[in-house]
């Protein structure tokens, strides 16, 4: 077990800057989540730890060790490092056993202690008697576990996860959720996932880094994530936040009075906030409340029955292009074209040094 | 940590090292001592070999006539190809796997066994012919030996060529271009005039250049076919001069192979340029079109088809088999004339044509194997450490294969024919001059399965070999290897096939004690010992068969378009 150090990492494809200045310390035992849309670099970041690419500029520290630097990449062969790929990667042509036990073989573990802890580790992935199954027999799920169980085997210090879930149904998704968390716990392995589902990442990680445009945006828990988005782009990404822009009349303590569509609002905000506008606030939809007087004006666009409630889409009134969206318990039902005025309740201003 | 980094680079630098050495040694290195020759012969430079070459008038016919037989010949394949293409490709005709089997053939059997085969069949002693009482009377002039008989020759050879890559293209067609065509309206015909066949034409243009460059190249047909006939062609012509001068000519032919290979590399820009400017690029992949349904029409397609079958592929052999049965030339077959004794006198009392089969056993089996190592890290490297300089790579591992054969063999020639430097070792008129050519003109037989077998691999595959610990030797034996072994086996076997009964790079090369399979049958056709040609090209043939069905057990191990002969 060991912690893993990304420190000041960059790296450019032909000109093409796939990380600029990525800084990413993970502590001995945690689980971190590195999040973002496609071609935000995530791979790339998984890539580098894993030694498969070689560093621009930086450095890679595992356990202590420098991996990676400019001029030194230790191979990926010797990294103690495990991966759980995407589309699993299990070698056709060997049964599960086999597959397992390959990194075992690879170093010359004796043939009754290699089988040993190859009936270990499927017995941890709860595969007992599976294996002189070949993979092709075996449905995703298994798959995904003799993936899982071939990782473990070798016993390595930091275990990367790339999108692990992407090709399983939803159902199969969520017991595997479980196992993932339950590994975890079991192993107190460190563990780096990589996904580009938030949901995933909120439930399984420690921390969680976003990552945009090849640079890393935010890293926290879920819950400061939620809370707390550090820019408009994480404020919009996680759970789909409503960023709209407002002038900041004062700021103390963690709490604010600003204006925003032309109303007095109260938010919060970090601790040492300036007073200063423009500015940008992020707005949850339970931050939305429906007024009969005194609120701001808008116009219902689209109303989305969703079982037992339903999502509003609306724009102010005000002609600005802003976009609402918020939630509605039934028996209130409204209809494209009302009209309707809503207060908003709280928020959180974006930190004035991110926002771009 | 720092001593790993330097081991791993050292095993990799090793490897490329190795790979990019053998390939200089099998392409850039022969390729650039036959250049070498054409300004420097003899080591001095001298424009005399150009002058002579260049002012000889049989140069000239030569050159015309190998255009002349090349243009034809590329014709009709393009014209028979495409067109059973099409037919077995877009309607429903039935039993297209034996077609299939069958029509591919002739590609997979030796020119020269088709040439012979073809001229017993013709011929004024062709026992077929008596047996069905309308041979020509003896000492008749076989209609083959011509012009006519040369291009219909390379275009039934070459037809299975541009039937597979024109067959391999409307396999990609995706069914909606078709429907989409075929609901606005058009009619079959119009679809196909309008729709499928300008679809087609990079594979078309594609195919032509391939047969173009394999009718100009060929050796065997127009051997057996011109020589007699004294029509000669560049190949032939170049065999003819070192028959009769030996090396003492080497630096005038090397002109001379130096002017085919020119031809040869024309076809192939000339196709280049043509689809440069007609890229249909087709990028969906869907499934196959329905088939257009010929009705009343379907049977009378399935006769024709199956007709060519027995004209391109039943009758020449049924030919060659009677040959082999009888006794003497001229001879008709009945019960009594019929024997054996070809058969014996080839395998056993005959000492040259029994060490022929040990000779070509032993040479197609060693190239086949020293392909099948060398082919796995060399497409290792293409396709998963693509660099700036791999794809040079593998063009230099085509060039011996898609050049004509004889400029290889000459290019040997000029470089063995000294002593290997330092060692010492005199490699020329011994049968390890054989075994290079082989090796450096067949090794792309079993590269490009082995590349289409490690794309459609995923490449994780490798890497959680990596993750897990495994050394780069180590992955390529216990990882790499198992995935493209059938592929890569497969394209072995290909070369064994090929190298087996190979007759245009042995028939320059070979000394006494070197024969080859296909040196022999061409020395027995010429010296007029038809019979025993015949029984040697039988027994090559039946091999040939028993390889395809053999590797045909295994096909469903192998990426698609493996092998030639399974659709």
């Amino acid at each position: 077990m060991a912690g893993l150090k990304i420190n000041n990492v960059s790296k450019s494809f032909a000109g093409f800057n796939a990380l600029t200045n990525v800084s990413l310390d993970v502590r001995d035992g945690e689980f971190v989540a590195i999040l973002g849309p496609s071609g935000c670099g995530k791979t790339t970041l998984l890539r580098l730890i894993a030694g498969f690419e070689k560093v621009t500029e930086g450095t890679v520290t595992v356990d202590g060790n420098l991996m990676s630097s400019p001029s030194i990449n230790i191979p990926p062969e010797s990294r103690r490092v495990g991966i759980v790929f995407q589309n699993y990667a299990l070698w056709p042509h060997m049964t599960v056993s086999e597959n397992v036990g390959y990194s075992l073989k690879v170093a010359k573990v004796h043939k009754t202690e290699r089988h040993r802890r190859i009936e270990e580790a499927l017995a941890l992935v709860d595969l007992n008697g599976f294996g002189d199954r070949r993979p092709s027999n075996l449905s995703g799920g298994q798959r995904q576990r003799v993936a899982l169980a071939r990782c473990l085997v070798s016993a390595p210090s930091l275990v990367l996860f790339d999108e692990p879930l992407a090709n399983l149904d939803v159902h199969l998704r969520a017991s595997m959720e479980d196992e993932f968390a339950s590994f975890h716990k079991r192993t107190g392995t460190t563990i780096v996932y990589i996904t580009h589902d938030q949901a995933e990442a909120m439930a399984l990680a420690d921390r969680i880094a976003v990552m945009d445009k090849g640079v890393l945006v935010q890293f926290a828990t879920p819950r400061e994530l939620y809370e707390q988005p550090a820019t408009k782009m994480v404020a919009s990404f996680i759970a789909q936040g409503m960023v709209f822009p407002i002038e900041i009349l004062s700021a103390q303590n963690g709490k604010c009075r600003a204006r925003m569509l032309g109303h007095d609002v109260q938010l919060r905000c970090s601790s040492d906030q300036k007073v200063i506008a423009p500015a940008n606030a992020c707005i949850r939809s339970a931050d939305i409340e429906l007024v009969e007087t005194g609120g701001i004006p808008i116009e219902i666009q689209r109303c989305i029955y969703r079982g037992g409630g339903a999502r509003i889409e609306a724009r102010p009134l005000d002609g600005s292009d802003l976009e609402l969206h918020f939630d509605l318990p039934e028996p209130k039902r409204l209809k494209a074209g009302d009209r309707i005025q809503i207060r908003v309740i709280s928020g959180w201003v974006i930190p004035q040094e991110y926002v771009s | 940590m720092l001593t790993q980094t330097k081991q791993r680079q050292g095993i990799d630098m090793a490897l490329i090292a190795g790979v990019t050495l053998v390939v200089a040694t099998l392409s850039i290195l022969p390729m650039g001592r036959l250049v070498f020759e054409l300004v420097m012969p003899q080591g001095s430079f001298s424009l005399r070999p150009i002058q002579t070459a260049m002012g000889s008038s049989t140069t000239w016919t030569a050159t015309w006539h190998s255009l002349q037989v090349g243009v034809g010949g590329t014709l009709l394949s393009v014209v028979l190809g495409t067109s059973v293409a099409l037919l077995v490709s877009l309607t429903d005709v039935r039993a297209k796997s034996p077609f299939v089997l069958f029509y591919v053939v002739p590609l997979l059997i030796a020119p020269q066994v088709t040439a012979l085969a073809w001229l017993q069949l013709f011929g004024p002693a062709s026992p077929f012919l008596k047996l069905v009482g309308l041979a020509p009377a003896l000492g008749s002039r076989n209609p083959l030996y011509s012009t006519t008989g040369i291009i219909v020759l390379l275009g039934v050879q070459y037809g299975p060529l541009v039937f597979l890559m024109v067959r391999a293209g409307l396999r990609k067609l995706p069914r909606e271009l078709v429907e989409a065509a075929l609901s606005s309206g058009a009619g079959r015909l119009t679809v196909l005039r309008t729709i499928i066949l300008p679809l087609m034409t990079p594979s078309i243009i594609g195919a032509t250049a391939l047969a173009f460059v394999s009718c100009v190249g060929n050796f065997g047909i127009p051997a057996f076919l011109g020589i007699p006939a004294n029509y000669l062609v560049l190949p032939t012509l170049i065999y003819q001069r070192l028959a009769g001068g030996g090396p003492a000519v080497l630096s005038e032919v090397a002109v001379l192979s130096f002017l085919i290979g020119l031809i040869a590399i024309a076809g192939i820009l000339a196709q280049d340029y043509t689809s440069r400017r007609r890229d249909y690029r087709i990028a969906s992949t869907s499934l196959p079109a329905a088939p257009f349904e010929l009705g009343g029409w379907r049977i009378c397609f399935e006769i024709l088809m199956w007709s060519l079958i027995v004209v391109v592929l039943i009758l020449p052999i049924l030919g060659l088999f009677l040959t082999s049965l009888v006794s003497a030339y001229g001879i008709p077959l009945n019960a009594k004339t019929v024997t054996l004794a070809n058969y014996a006198f080839v395998m056993f009392d005959h000492t040259a044509a029994s060490r022929a089969f040990l000779n070509s056993f032993g040479l197609s089996i060693a190239a086949a194997l020293f392909a099948v190592v060398l082919a796995v890290p060399l497409a290792y490297l293409v396709t998963w450490r693509v660099r700036w300089w791999t794809n040079f790579l593998n063009l230099s591992v085509e060039l011996p294969y898609a050049l004509p054969g004889v400029v290889l063999a000459i290019a040997s020639l000029l470089l063995f024919l000294k002593p290997l430097p330092i060692l010492g070792v005199q490699i020329y008129n011994t049968i390890w001059i054989i075994f290079y050519a082989y090796l450096a003109r067949f090794l792309v037989l079993a590269v490009r399965p082995t590349i289409s077998g490690l794309h459609q691999i995923d490449r994780s595959l490798e890497e959680a070999a990596q993750v897990a610990g495994a050394k780069l030797l180590y992955r390529m034996r216990s990882i790499i290897f198992p995935l493209v072994a059938p592929a890569t086996l497969a394209g072995g076997i290909l070369i064994f096939m090929t190298a087996f009964s190979e007759l245009t790079v042995s028939a320059l090369l070979w000394a006494s004690g070197s024969e080859t399979i296909g040196v022999v049958i061409f020395s027995f056709e010429q010296g007029g010992d038809s019979n025993y040609a015949a029984a040697i090209s039988v027994l090559t043939v039946a091999l040939t068969f028993i390889l395809m069905l053999f590797t045909s057990l295994f096909a469903r191990h192998l990426p698609a378009g493996v092998l030639p002969w399974r659709d």
